[in-house]
């Protein structure tokens, strides 16, 4: 690895961290709204009022007695994830997929018991994953099950697909695709692979694992440039809406497809990560300065979805 | 628009820089506080012996003192003189210093020190109530010729600085002057100056001055001539009539009429020896900061172990200056926003490679017992508390196993704080959990190295000296962080990090 001189990397229309931080974050994300994508219990509420799907909320475990009722309820089910409401980065998140015998079988297909869950619970609820180490609640959420086309480029966890969304507008968007190394999570700093996706039609561009490009899945050897997501204005559309939902200015959305239920809203996050510029090959900060520029900004969520998908080619 | 919003605030930023740099420029000239460490300053020690003898009687002996000498500042007065009461007095402007004992027999000796230090800005006293010129009687034949002396050189003269001048020179023995020979004698000399100069209407007075030379003793006081301009009194050397006080010559004696006045004892002779010593800069500063304006402005005034306390706590906007730069141009990663600060003050007191040791060892050894700790199903709560109490456990047993194999550094883990390394701990653990060893090895590097640097900002004496004796500079440091909040550009590690963005350029 070697060094890349910051007068390219502006000529790339890179954006930074500080820049992000400062222009973009502070600017466009009222505080009074962070609570709403903080916290993912909120997130499902108030974007459920825009038609925008979540998974769907099995329980939700506030006090430390509640913990008991938890096996009761899971007893019947074969898959869930239980997520800390206020937890950050996807810390905290545990995927059961299925059972064996008197175990839980993780994503990664380790065996855990009900009383390690349990004390997950509890830790979820004393606030170790949260944000700032205030006391939380823990959701416990219908098991994602990917559209098999996705699924088979993912191991093991599920596939889901970022989209920056700027004013309004979705101005960048990728897929993450979870890998041994990620240990079934879709996090990229945990080394989970990021697919480019091209905003005009959803076709794969270029991919990075561990900020380094690549051109085959890890793990399912799979090649990755010629993907295409089906729906893929349906999602924009969706993406777009929480604009209006949250009110957030810069933020990151995250869907997945299910196989049954299509397009689902997993998250938001007020403070989406850089590596999205990776791996499609080019920088945000052309876009965001086009969105700025916009004399007349369009109202609904078609039309600006509409307005990326035209503008936000391959090409710029 | 970004532009035209952020102007107001750099110009802000710049007068708050500004303001910090010109408040420590200020004070540095003012109050003679030094910019660096160990500079020294020559001090005059003059030592002034008051010799008599007892006649049984009580004794009340009063010496004349300086009082603001032109080219001087005292910083100390003190007198050495067993047996006697000793008080400095002050009245019209005279400042004495009086001895007093009921029974005195025999030869008797007093002593009277005081400290001076070489200032050019020190330009004497201006006298509170103007003084006129005293009103002077001749007798013929002396009127006639002091009339016509003062006639002559009043011709060759337009103030009173060159009538002085002239009348100087016209009573030199080859001044030219006839009349001279009928006035002046050896003996009276200065004081038929001034009274001349009194009858011509311009003040004047004798002045007694010390030539301050090195380790001289028994040295008598030269008298000076003095007269008022309007505005100050200026020295004149009666002989040659040179203007100004030559260099180190100290003016002992100014506005008073005698130099001792002594009841009580016969015999009385006052001499002086003197010591040229040096004095680092800063005490000296200190001690002037009592009687200067601005000593308000400084943390001298506090109770020494507040200014101890300071002295720690105005180091910290350092470290979080380091922290600043390391994490927003550097782009390093620290566990926990600003525990490297907290490890860098643990490092001022415990020395680097020990604090460092020490350091470690607790919290490796803490990550093995937290690994047990996670196995037992806690509320996070009585986690971290348990945490808490074998931190300290940890820090005992390593204190103690250090100084029963002879380490007293051993001892010093125990400033580091508790409560942060077991959450330092808590953390770690956690990340190693969830993200692995090499994540908590980055982050303990990192957050290590940036303690570091702070470290080694913080314990140069230079950095303690200007943060302690020019706490103003905060400003400046306040200045550079708020500044660092607006910075926009790439980090250093990005540079590294998007190296990969190269191919699509």
């Amino acid at each position: 690895m070697g060094w890349i001189s910051p007068f390219k990397l502006n000529q790339l229309g890179m954006l930074n961290m500080n820049r992000r931080n400062v222009d973009y974050i502070a600017r466009y994300n009222s505080r009074s709204s962070y609570p709403l994508v903080d916290n993912k219990l909120k997130t499902k509420l108030v974007v459920a009022e825009y038609n925008v799907r979540t998974p769907r909320l099995l329980q939700v475990v506030r006090q430390q007695h509640e913990i008991s009722h938890f096996r009761e309820m899971a007893e019947d089910l074969d898959g869930f994830a239980i997520k800390p409401a206020k937890g950050s980065g996807g810390k905290g998140i545990t995927v059961i997929t299925g059972r064996d015998g008197d175990e839980y079988v993780k994503a990664s297909g380790s065996r855990v018991s009900a009383s390690f869950l349990e004390r997950h619970l509890s830790n979820i609820l004393a606030g170790l994953y949260s944000l700032a180490g205030t006391p939380d609640v823990a959701i416990v959420e219908n098991l994602v099950e990917s559209i098999p086309a996705l699924a088979k480029y993912s191991f093991q966890g599920v596939p889901d697909i970022r989209i920056v969304v700027f004013q309004g507008y979705p101005v960048m968007a990728m897929l993450r695709l979870a890998t041994t190394a990620s240990d079934g999570k879709a996090n990229l700093h945990q080394g989970a692979v990021g697919v480019g996706l091209n905003i005009a039609n959803g076709q794969s561009l270029n991919s990075v694992q561990f900020n380094r490009p690549i051109t085959l899945h890890p793990d399912t050897g799979l090649a990755l440039e010629n993907l295409v997501i089906d729906n893929w204005q349906e999602m924009l559309v969706m993406a777009s809406r929480c604009y209006e939902a949250t009110g957030l200015g810069y933020m990151g959305v995250d869907l997945v497809v299910d196989a049954r239920e299509g397009p689902l809203l997993l998250e938001l996050n007020a403070r989406p990560g850089l590596a999205i510029q990776m791996a499609n090959g080019r920088g945000l900060l052309p876009r965001l300065r086009q969105i700025e520029a916009l004399r007349r900004p369009h109202f609904t969520p078609e039309e600006r979805a509409a307005f990326a998908m035209a503008t936000f080619t391959s090409q710029t | 628009m970004t532009n035209r919003s952020r102007i107001p605030f750099f110009f802000a930023i710049l007068l708050l820089i500004a303001a910090g740099i010109s408040i420590a420029i200020w004070r540095h000239v003012e109050l003679g506080i030094p910019w660096f460490t160990g500079e020294q300053k020559p001090v005059w020690m003059v030592e002034a012996r008051v010799d008599f003898d007892g006649t049984g009687r009580p004794v009340l002996a009063s010496l004349n003192i300086p009082d603001q000498p032109p080219g001087f500042r005292i910083i100390s007065e003190q007198a050495a003189s067993p047996g006697y009461g000793f008080s400095i007095v002050e009245e019209s402007g005279d400042r004495r210093a009086e001895w007093s004992k009921r029974d005195v027999n025999g030869p008797q000796t007093l002593y009277f020190k005081v400290q001076l230090v070489p200032d050019d800005t020190a330009l004497g006293s201006i006298p509170k109530r103007r003084p006129k010129p005293e009103p002077v009687f001749w007798e013929e034949p002396q009127a006639t010729a002091v009339e016509e002396l003062l006639q002559q050189a009043a011709e060759r003269s337009s103030t009173p600085e060159s009538m002085t001048r002239e009348l100087i020179k016209l009573l030199q023995p080859d001044g030219g002057a006839q009349n001279t020979t009928l006035l002046v004698s050896e003996a009276n000399y200065i004081d038929l100056l001034t009274r001349m100069l009194n009858h011509a209407g311009i003040p004047a007075r004798t002045a007694d001055g010390l030539s301050l030379e090195d380790a001289r003793r028994r040295q008598q006081l030269r008298p000076f001539l003095q007269i008022y301009d309007g505005s100050r009194w200026l020295t004149f050397n009666p002989r040659t009539a040179e203007q100004g006080l030559p260099e180190h010559v100290l003016l002992w004696r100014q506005a008073a009429v005698s130099l001792l006045d002594l009841v009580g004892g016969d015999n009385s002779d006052v001499s002086f020896s003197m010591l040229r010593q040096t004095v680092p800069a800063l005490q000296l500063a200190q001690a002037q900061s009592n009687e200067n304006g601005l000593g308000f402005l400084s943390l001298y005034q506090l109770p020494i172990e507040e200014q101890s306390m300071f002295r720690m706590l105005l180091l910290l906007p350092l470290g979080a200056l380091v922290v600043a730069f390391m994490r927003i141009v550097v782009g390093i990663r620290t566990s926990g926003t600003f525990m490297p600060i907290l490890i860098a003050v643990a490092f001022v007191q415990t020395t680097l490679i020990p604090g460092l040791i020490a350091f470690i060892s607790v919290v490796a050894i803490g990550l093995l017992m937290r690994g047990y700790l996670s196995s037992l199903n806690l509320l996070l709560v009585s986690r971290i508390s348990a945490l808490i109490i074998l931190v300290i456990f940890i820090t005992a047993g390593l204190s103690i196993a250090g100084y029963q194999m002879g380490f007293n550094t051993g001892m010093t883990v125990t400033f580091f704080p508790m409560v942060i390394i077991a959450w330092t701990i808590e953390r770690m653990s956690i990340l190693w959990e969830e993200e692995g060893a090499r994540e908590v090895f980055i982050q303990g590097a990192g957050s290590l190295f940036v303690a570091v640097c702070a470290f080694l900002i913080m314990s140069t004496p230079l950095a303690s000296h200007l943060t302690f004796n020019f706490p103003e500079l905060h400003f400046v440091v306040l200045g550079l962080i708020f500044l660092m909040g607006q910075y926009t550009g790439y980090k250093l590690s990005e540079l590294r990090r998007f190296y990969p963005m190269k191919v699509y350029n």
